[in-house]
This record gives C-alpha cells, sequence and structure tokens, in this order.
C-alpha cells in the first residue's frame, strides 16, 4: 500500500491552521502513489467524459498530501459526477440527492482527525441540495467541495440543470429553458464562503494547483469545475479548451497579480464596477490587482460578475480565500472546554439526579 | 416563612387532582412544575399533563390564549394526570371557561376576581360574572383578588413598577395552594433564588408574593379547612420527578456513556421535540455535541454522517420532520449504520395539532419509506419509561446496526412522574467493538475487508470507521452485493439482500422480553393491547373496570418492530382482543394483519390522553359481551 521513498514528502505543513492540519500524516520515508488510490472497481462513465480527467487529478493530487490514506473519506450525493467515491480506495459514502455536505458535516464535526472531501454536480449541489451547499459554507465546516459542472443532468439523461443557459433546448425544455442560471461562485460568495474557486477538467495543473489550494484551506472549500458531458451537453466548455480562444477569454486569478486575458485587462470604475478594457486604454491606477484573501468580499464577487453567458471572458482560479473559524472546530472547542476530565459512571449518576430528589426508606 | 400552628383544620385526602389555568403569559407552567415540584419531595406519587396554545401569546384574555397544567398526586399509585379536576385555578375568564366543562359538579374554584373585569368578561362571551350570577352554584367557589393582594403584599417595593409587582401573582396562587395542600415551599424558595440570583428586587419580591399567598390561606376565613395527602407507598430507592423528554435526553446521555461513543445530536426545532435539543445541547460536559441543522434532512444526515465515523448519530423530531427524514432513513437501512430517530409524535396530518397529543405516526414510522425499508420501532409507555427506551434503542441501533425510531409524544414529552432513579453501573454494557482488520481473503490470498460480510447470529455488518487502515471501503444507497459491498444490480442479489435486511429486523425479536399479560384473575377473557403513552390510561381503565368486577387482562407493546415473539399466542388466548390507541387503529391493523386476530379498535384523536373512565365503560361493555 505504500512505498517507502527517500525522503519525507510533507508538502503541507501539519498544522491546524491548514485544512488538513489534525488529519494524521505518513510515517516518515513513506509515501503513497497514484496507485494507491485506484479502487478495483470498474469506472462506468461514458467514453470521454470529463470526470475521468478529474478523477485522474484528484487521484494524482492526493498522494501529495501526504496524509494516511484511511483518513481520507469521500462523500458524494447522486448524479454522475457521484459516483466518485467508488473509483477512490479511500472511505467513502455514496449518499442522496443533495444531501452530501449534510452527511459530511455531522463526519467532520465528529471527527477532526479525518480530511473529508464532497463530491458534488450542478443538479445535487445547486438544484435539490441548494440549503445543505450554502448553510455547510455558512458554517465554514473543514470540507472540500468539488462541484462538477456540465450545466445538465446527466444520470437521468439530459435535463436542464440549475446552472444551465436561457434557452437551452433540452429534453424537458423543448422550446427551450425559462430560467435564469445560478453562477455557482457568486452563490457560493453570497453564501458567505471562505474559499471559492473555480477550474476546468480538461486544464490537469490548473486544476491540481487549485484542489492543492483548496485543500490547504482550513473551512469551507467550494470548487467549481467545468466539466464536459459528451453525452448530453458536448463542448460546453470548448471555447475555453481551444488554446488559441482561451487566451483571450481565461481571467486568470492570480494573487497579487492584474486581472487579464490576452491584451484586456480588469478595470474598476467609480461606482466599483468592473470591466474588461484593452491595456493600451486603461488607467493604470484603475486596473484590479487580485487580493484572495480581501475580507471583504464585494471585490470577489465582482470579479464572479465578469461571467458573460457566452463565455466571452470567464475568471478561472482561486476568487477568495480568507481564514475564518471553522464550525466544527469552534464545536469541538465546546465540547472539549465544557468537559475537563473522563466522565464516570458516578457523575452519570449525578447528572440524572439532577437538582431535587427524594428517597423512599426501604 | 410561616409554618406556624395554624388553628384551622386538617382533613385528609387521598388523591387531588389540580388545574391551573391562565392566560399564556401567567406563568401557569411554571406554577405547576414548582407545585409538582413541591409535591414529589413530599413523596406523593404524581403525574401531570400540561396543555398550552400552539401560539407563544395569543390575545391576552381570550380562549385561544388559555394554557393549562393538571396535576395529579395521591397518597397511591398514579396512572394518569386524572379525568378531572378536583380544583381549577383560574386566573381569569376565559381560563374559567375553558376549562369549566372538565369539572365535576362538586369540584373546588378559585378564581382570580382582578380579572373578572366588564371588558374581559366580554372577550369570552360572559355578559355577566359567572362567580355572580349564580351559575356556579354547583361548585364550591372562592373568590380571590389574586393579582391586588399580591400588588398590596408588594407595597413597599418602591423599585417595582405595578406590572412587575402584577407578575408575582403566580406565585402567590402557588404560595395559597401550597398552604391548602400542606406543601413544603423551601424547594420553591431554592427554585426562585437561583432563577433570580441576579435579580435580588424581583427575587424579594416573588418570596414576598409566596408566603403572602400561604398567609393568606391560613387567615383568611374563606378557606376554613387545609388538606394532606400522605406519601405514597413507593419501591425504595431515590427518587425525582422527570419529563418524557428530559428522560429521553438523560437516556441517550446514559446510553451514549454505556456504548463508550460521543453522542451526536443533528436536529432542526420542532413541536414538541424541542426540549431534548435543549437539554442535550447543555450537556456538552459529557461529551455530547449538538448540532442545529438548516432543515429536517440536515438534522438527519449529520448524524448518520457523524455515525459513519463512529459517533452515536441521534436526530430528534415530530410527525412532520420524520416525513422530511424518510430518505436519509431509508439510507442508513441501507447502509446498515447504526442511527436513533426519536419522533416526539403530535397531532397530524400536516402542521395538525402542534401542542397536541396523538400516536398516528406508527405506520409512517414502520412504512413511511420507499422500498423494502425495515427499521426496528420501540415506543415508551410513561414519562419515566422515555429513559429506558432510549437505552434500548441504543442497544439495538448498536447491537443491529440499524435505524431505530423512538415514538413517544407531546403527552410523554411534556408529561411528568417520579422516576426512580437507576445505578448507571448497572444498565446494561453497551460497548461496541470497530472492526479493527480484513476479514476475508481475496482470490490472491491477500487479505480484503468485505463491509457486508454479517454476523452470523445478528446479521449485523461490520462498523468500520474512517481512519481504520486496510479496511478502506466505499457503502452507498445503491443495492450492494451480498458480502462484498460492490455496487449490485444482480435480481437474485437484490432478492438476497431485501430479505437479508427484513431478517435482519425480525432476529432482534430474539433479544427482547416476552410480552408480558397482566390478569390478576387469571380468567379474563377479554384482553386490552395498547402501545406507548396510552399505558397509564389504559391501566387506570383496568384498575376501574376491575374494581366494578369485570375480568380483564392487559399488555403494553413497547416494541413495535419487531413485536416481542409471543404476542401472537398471547393474542389468541383471548376470546376478545381490544386496542385503544390515539389514531384511527394502526396497531389493530397491524396485529390483525399479522396474526389473524380479530382484534378490535377504540380510538380517538382529540389530542388528548383517553379520559380512564371513558376507556372502563368500553372495558366493562367488552367483558359483559364477551362473557354473554
Ligand atoms: S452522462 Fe455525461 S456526465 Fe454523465 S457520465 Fe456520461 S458523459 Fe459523463
Amino acid at each position: 500500500m505504500t512505498t517507502d521513498l527517500r525522503m519525507p514528502l510533507h508538502l503541507l505543513p501539519a498544522d491546524a491552521e491548514s485544512g488538513t492540519g489534525s488529519v494524521p500524516l505518513l510515517e516518515a520515508g513513506q509515501a503513497l502513489t497514484k496507485k494507491d488510490f485506484t479502487s478495483d472497481q470498474e469506472v462506468r462513465w461514458c467514453p470521454g467524459c470529463g470526470d475521468y480527467a478529474i478523477l485522474a487529478a484528484v487521484q494524482g493530487f492526493l498522494p501529495e498530501l501526504g496524509l494516511k490514506r484511511e483518513n481520507i473519506v469521500f462523500v458524494s450525493g447522486i448524479g454522475c459526477s457521484s459516483r466518485f467515491p467508488y473509483y477512490l480506495d479511500t472511505y467513502g459514502m455514496h449518499s442522496i440527492h443533495g444531501r452530501a455536505p449534510a452527511i459530511a458535516t455531522g463526519l467532520a464535526a465528529t471527527r477532526e482527525d479525518l480530511s473529508v472531501w464532497v463530491v458534488t454536480g450542478d443538479g445535487d449541489a445547486l438544484s435539490i441540495g441548494g440549503n445543505h451547499l450554502i448553510h455547510a459554507l455558512r458554517r465554514n465546516v473543514n470540507l472540500t467541495i468539488l462541484l462538477f459542472n456540465n450545466e445538465i443532468y446527466g444520470l437521468t439523461k439530459g435535463q436542464y440543470s440549475p446552472t444551465s443557459r436561457v434557452g437551452q433546448v433540452t429534453k424537458s425544455t423543448p422550446l427551450g429553458s425559462l430560467d435564469t442560471p445560478f453562477n455557482p461562485v457568486s452563490l457560493a460568495l453570497g453564501a458567505e464562503a471562505s474559499f471559492v474557486a473555480r477550474t476546468m477538467d480538461s486544464d490537469r495543473q490548473h486544476l491540481t494547483s487549485v484542489l492543492r489550494a483548496a485543500a490547504e484551506h482550513r473551512g469551507s472549500a467550494l470548487v467549481e469545475i467545468y466539466q464536459n458531458c459528451p453525452i448530453f451537453n458536448d463542448g460546453v466548455f470548448d471555447v475555453l479548451k481551444d488554446r488559441t480562444q482561451a487566451e483571450a477569454r481565461i481571467l486568470h486569478l492570480v494573487d497579487g497579480q492584474e486581472v487579464a486575458a490576452g491584451d484586456r485587462v480588469v478595470v474598476r470604475d467609480d461606482r466599483g464596477a468592473l470591466s474588461l478594457v484593452p491595456r493600451v486604454e486603461a488607467d493604470p491606477s484603475r486596473i484590479v490587482v487580485h487580493d484572495v484573501a480581501a475580507q471583504d468580499p464585494s471585490a470577489a464577487f465582482a470579479l464572479s460578475r465578469l461571467d458573460s453567458p457566452d463565455l466571452a471572458h470567464v475568471p478561472m482560479g482561486v476568487f477568495r480565500d480568507v481564514a475564518r473559524p471553522t464550525y466544527d472546530d469552534a464545536l469541538r472547542e465546546q465540547v472539549a472546554s465544557a468537559r475537563t476530565v473522563e466522565v464516570t459512571d458516578a457523575d452519570i449518576d449525578a447528572l440524572l439526579a439532577g437538582r431535587d430528589t427524594w428517597t423512599v426508606g426501604g | 416563612m410561616s409554618h406556624s400552628m395554624s388553628t384551622k383544620k386538617v382533613q385528609r385526602l387521598d388523591r387531588v387532582v389540580i388545574r391551573f389555568a391562565g392566560d399564556s403569559g401567567d406563568g401557569m407552567q411554571l406554577t405547576g412544575d414548582r407545585f409538582t415540584s413541591q409535591t414529589a419531595l413530599l413523596g406523593n406519587d404524581l403525574s401531570t399533563l400540561p396543555n398550552f396554545p400552539a401560539e407563544i401569546r395569543a390575545p391576552q384574555g381570550t380562549l385561544p390564549g388559555v394554557s393549562s397544567f393538571q396535576l395529579h398526586f395521591a397518597d397511591h399509585n398514579v396512572l394518569t394526570p386524572g379525568d378531572a379536576p378536583d380544583v381549577l385555578v383560574a386566573m381569569n375568564p376565559a381560563a374559567l371557561k375553558a376549562n369549566l366543562r372538565d369539572l365535576p359538579r362538586g369540584a373546588t374554584i378559585i378564581v382570580n376576581t382582578d380579572e373578572f373585569t366588564k371588558r374581559n368578561l366580554s372577550k369570552v362571551g360572559y355578559a355577566q360574572s359567572p362567580v355572580d350570577d349564580g351559575s356556579l352554584e354547583s361548585y364550591h367557589v372562592h373568590p380571590v383578588a389574586l393579582t391586588s393582594i399580591a400588588v398590596e403584599a408588594l407595597a413597599s417595593f418602591s423599585d417595582l413598577t405595578r406590572k412587575e409587582k402584577e407578575r408575582a401573582k403566580n406565585m402567590f396562587a402557588l404560595g395559597l395552594l401550597s398552604w391548602l395542600y400542606t406543601r413544603p415551599m423551601e424547594g420553591t424558595e431554592a427554585f426562585l433564588k437561583s432563577k433570580f440570583a441576579d435579580n435580588p428586587d424581583i427575587l424579594e419580591a416573588n418570596l414576598t408574593a409566596l408566603h403572602a399567598g400561604f398567609n393568606y390561606g391560613e387567615t383568611t376565613e374563606d378557606f376554613a379547612v387545609s388538606y394532606e395527602v400522605a406519601p405514597a407507598a413507593m419501591e425504595p430507592g431515590t427518587y425525582r420527578n422527570v419529563t418524557g423528554n428530559v428522560a429521553l435526553s438523560l437516556g441517550l446521555v446514559a446510553a451514549a456513556h454505556r456504548a463508550r461513543l460521543p453522542l451526536f445530536l443533528g436536529s432542526y426545532p420542532i413541536t414538541p421535540a424541542s426540549d431534548i435539543l435543549h437539554t442535550l445541547a447543555g450537556l456538552k460536559r459529557y461529551g455530547v455535541a449538538t448540532m442545529q441543522a438548516e432543515d429536517e434532512i440536515a438534522g438527519v444526515g449529520a448524524a448518520l454522517g457523524a455515525s459513519f465515523g463512529g459517533a452515536l448519530g441521534v436526530t430528534t423530531t415530530s410527525g412532520p420532520g420524520l416525513a422530511l427524514k424518510a430518505e436519509t432513513i431509508g439510507l442508513a437501512v441501507s447502509l446498515e449504520l447504526p442511527l436513533v430517530v426519536c419522533d416526539i409524535q403530535r397531532g397530524g396530518p400536516s402542521t395538525g395539532l402542534p401542542t397536541k397529543t396523538e400516536q398516528a405516526d406508527l405506520l409512517q414510522a414502520l412504512f413511511g419509506r420507499n422500498g423494502e425499508s425495515p427499521v426496528a420501532v420501540v415506543a415508551p409507555s410513561t414519562p419515566a419509561d422515555c429513559f429506558d427506551i432510549a437505552v434500548e434503542a441504543v442497544r439495538i441501533a448498536t447491537t443491529y446496526r440499524t435505524p431505530v425510531i423512538v415514538l413517544s409524544d407531546g403527552y410523554l414529552a411534556n408529561g411528568s412522574e417520579p422516576w426512580r432513579l437507576p445505578s448507571t453501573a448497572a444498565l446494561p454494557d453497551l460497548s461496541v467493538e470497530f472492526a479493527s482488520e480484513p476479514n476475508a481473503v481475496n482470490a490472491d490470498g491477500a487479505p480484503v475487508f468485505h463491509p457486508y460480510q454479517r454476523d452470523p447470529e445478528t446479521l449485523a455488518r461490520p462498523w468500520a470507521i474512517p481512519g481504520t487502515a486496510g479496511l478502506e471501503h466505499r457503502i452507498g444507497g445503491i443495492e450492494k452485493a451480498d458480502v462484498t459491498g460492490n455496487i449490485s444490480y444482480d435480481p437474485d442479489n437484490h432478492d438476497r439482500m431485501t430479505r437479508l435486511r427484513q431478517a435482519k429486523i425480525d432476529g432482534i425479536a430474539a433479544t427482547i422480553p416476552p410480552l408480558e399479560v397482566e390478569d390478576p384473575s387469571g380468567e379474563a377473557k377479554v384482553l386490552v393491547v395498547g402501545w406507548g403513552s396510552t399505558y397509564g390510561p389504559i391501566a387506570a381503565a383496568v384498575r376501574l373496570a376491575r374494581g366494578a368486577g369485570a375480568r380483564v387482562a392487559q399488555a403494553h407493546l413497547r416494541h413495535l418492530n419487531p413485536f416481542p415473539a409471543n404476542t401472537g399466542e398471547v393474542l389468541r388466548r383471548y376470546d376478545r382482543v381490544i386496542v385503544p390507541e390515539m389514531n384511527l387503529g394502526q396497531l389493530a391493523m397491524l396485529l390483525r394483519a399479522k396474526y389473524l386476530v380479530d382484534a378490535r379498535s377504540h380510538t380517538s384523536v382529540r389530542g388528548l390522553p383517553f379520559q380512564a373512565a371513558e376507556l372502563a365503560d368500553v372495558i366493562s361493555q367488552a367483558v359483559k359481551e364477551a362473557s354473554a
């Protein structure tokens, strides 16, 4: 299961500030490989599904954490993406539609020694499970939530989803969908998320770097992953994958750097509104420099609104990464500080008795 | 305080039923609670029934705003809060009107005349005061200006407003009743001292009003006699008074302690279950973690997640919440993990009667999920039994790795009775063993872990918690292959797994006590079978019927799924089986279906427990018919 390496591999610091700071590390000298995270189950997504690339990236990334494999848990809901846990040789639960964040919250709250991941999709997380997602983010439970967004319902064979674009023709919307889609990043920021990022199935390197940042974050980390469904919604993100087009469309969010795509940059006007202008025309003092750690989420939110439905420009990367107390740490702290010593039978006897007792003699 | 020698006559009674009634803002629940506590300390047996409106503060002085608290105490074993009050304390005209029809002729009524103003009388449709118009002639009426005498007694409290002084009228009433029934007040004094520790003025005012009420009884000529009720003969031991919700909370904590598992409660506020959340939230010292979830589904989901991680996952709710949790309970059936679901039933369907009792969730508990989805179901029979049933629920959940639904109800939840304290060390040892190593070998002879390889005796699967090296596995709601737990759509496997899950639940019957029949004559032809909170009223009714010469047997089910193994055999022994239920015959339907016996329903869904006298008539009638 574990392979000896010549040097210890602890890429992430073992401290409580890190998302995995309370999870036991492998022994010094030990390391796991991608193979250790590959289960014996046959992968059953459709050929060409974006999920394969994401699975490969996650399996490739997990060894980097240096954690004991048995302390990693993947919890999913229902949908194509939610089959994910079966293919990873960690602990896993394939639960019910939309409820993974709630189940994972109970697990994370009671087991600080676990690295808990949620795998969900646009229907699972944003439609049936919307309530659990926003509350997990609000509570800031120490979870890494991977939201595979393919803008369609795959498993039920092609109905529109809460991220499908207005007018999209699907089996359930033959004349085009009528409702405004969610922007998952805006939604998460509105729900007080402390970490929000966006990446894409096909960009292994970017995906891995975002996973790394998300795992490092202590608290709820929401990662939206654009994922292609070749069967029911093929090619929706193709313009972002085409190298020549991507450069002009993707606004790379890098902390401390100007937000730009190709020869255009993002500028802020007097009212705080953001727009994209040719660099040559931009007032240098108005060019937006990304600050992931800004406490005020408005800047991140404004960036999230730069999305355009035709993908003319799409911010990618980490929108926000701020430290905030986590629900599960705080809950454990409350219990720990109330509980000074091991509870004995006598303590329970006293609890049962309460304050007003009387005795009947025998 | 004045326990000075009274010159008045003291009369001995064997039992008393008192109902305190007033506006929901009048503090009647507190008054009732304190009087109960004083009575318990005196050693009487007792049973209580709070009854309050769903609205927190309905318009003042109106019928919907009336809140009441009934207490039955006696020098002998008490089974119910009493069919009809001997004494009604009515703090306003609405309280009188709402409760008068429950009073037998000859009952005592103490009215707060200060509230019998024209305006208050007209609010409830009295043209003139019933206290003055002769309409209460067949009762013993004590008109007392409770509010103004209390305010007068507090004349020297110059820092208090009139409103604050008026608020002490409930303590005045409590003092008066304490004198009338010779109850010691020290417990209430201590209670007030701790409640108002930060507010010495209010504390003093309450103590003064309490004593003023006591002294008023002693000095006024309106009360010529006071009463006493001797302690009841009870089994030796240390007792406390306890409500069902508190007993259930304590049972969960004690069981988790005996199981050596951390207790995790995921819950969403709902009447009448919220007090369990409140109680457990205050017990972090005992390692209890509570989470107020965003909804009912998240409450049970978080509990199940905690169970997956090796905690004792518990969720608490009432009927509407159980409906929302159904899918997650189904997942727990499939995952075969321990989960305790407490449903404190209330009137339904839909929002129904949130503050009133009913036991109409039995079929929902048994069958309210998609697919063949068997779970264990247990029900406490008295407030104190909620403790034992919680321990039993945890035993079944952890031993059989299954959801267990506990069906309590509003009557048990808020009602109280004396509880003989158990010794924690004498509770069953519920310690569980988590799986720690592989339990099989693969084709190559290498050790592997099969999450659905069952214990041959209990059919329970191993509880292998994350963090255990070598046992990494995936579970989910999709059908799993027998033994390996891998996804399987194989028809034969699904058939086998469905039957295995059912057999596991059925097998619990091997570890539950047989159904006991209580039949002193040994010759009864009629059996009365109940479940849940109807125990007290049924037992009281059976006692009444026997007193009138009827031979009748009683049996009470605490396990509803599975039933005790001898249930069919017991039912078949009798010519007639009567099943009283606060629903439209759900247990009767189950007994008929399962055992092919002619079980007959007697039902009532009035949001209130059965009256013993009414049930006794039904029983006597059945006995007559059976012997004809
Ligand atoms: S339907 Fe679409 S999302 Fe689902 S597995 Fe097939 S390609 Fe992937």
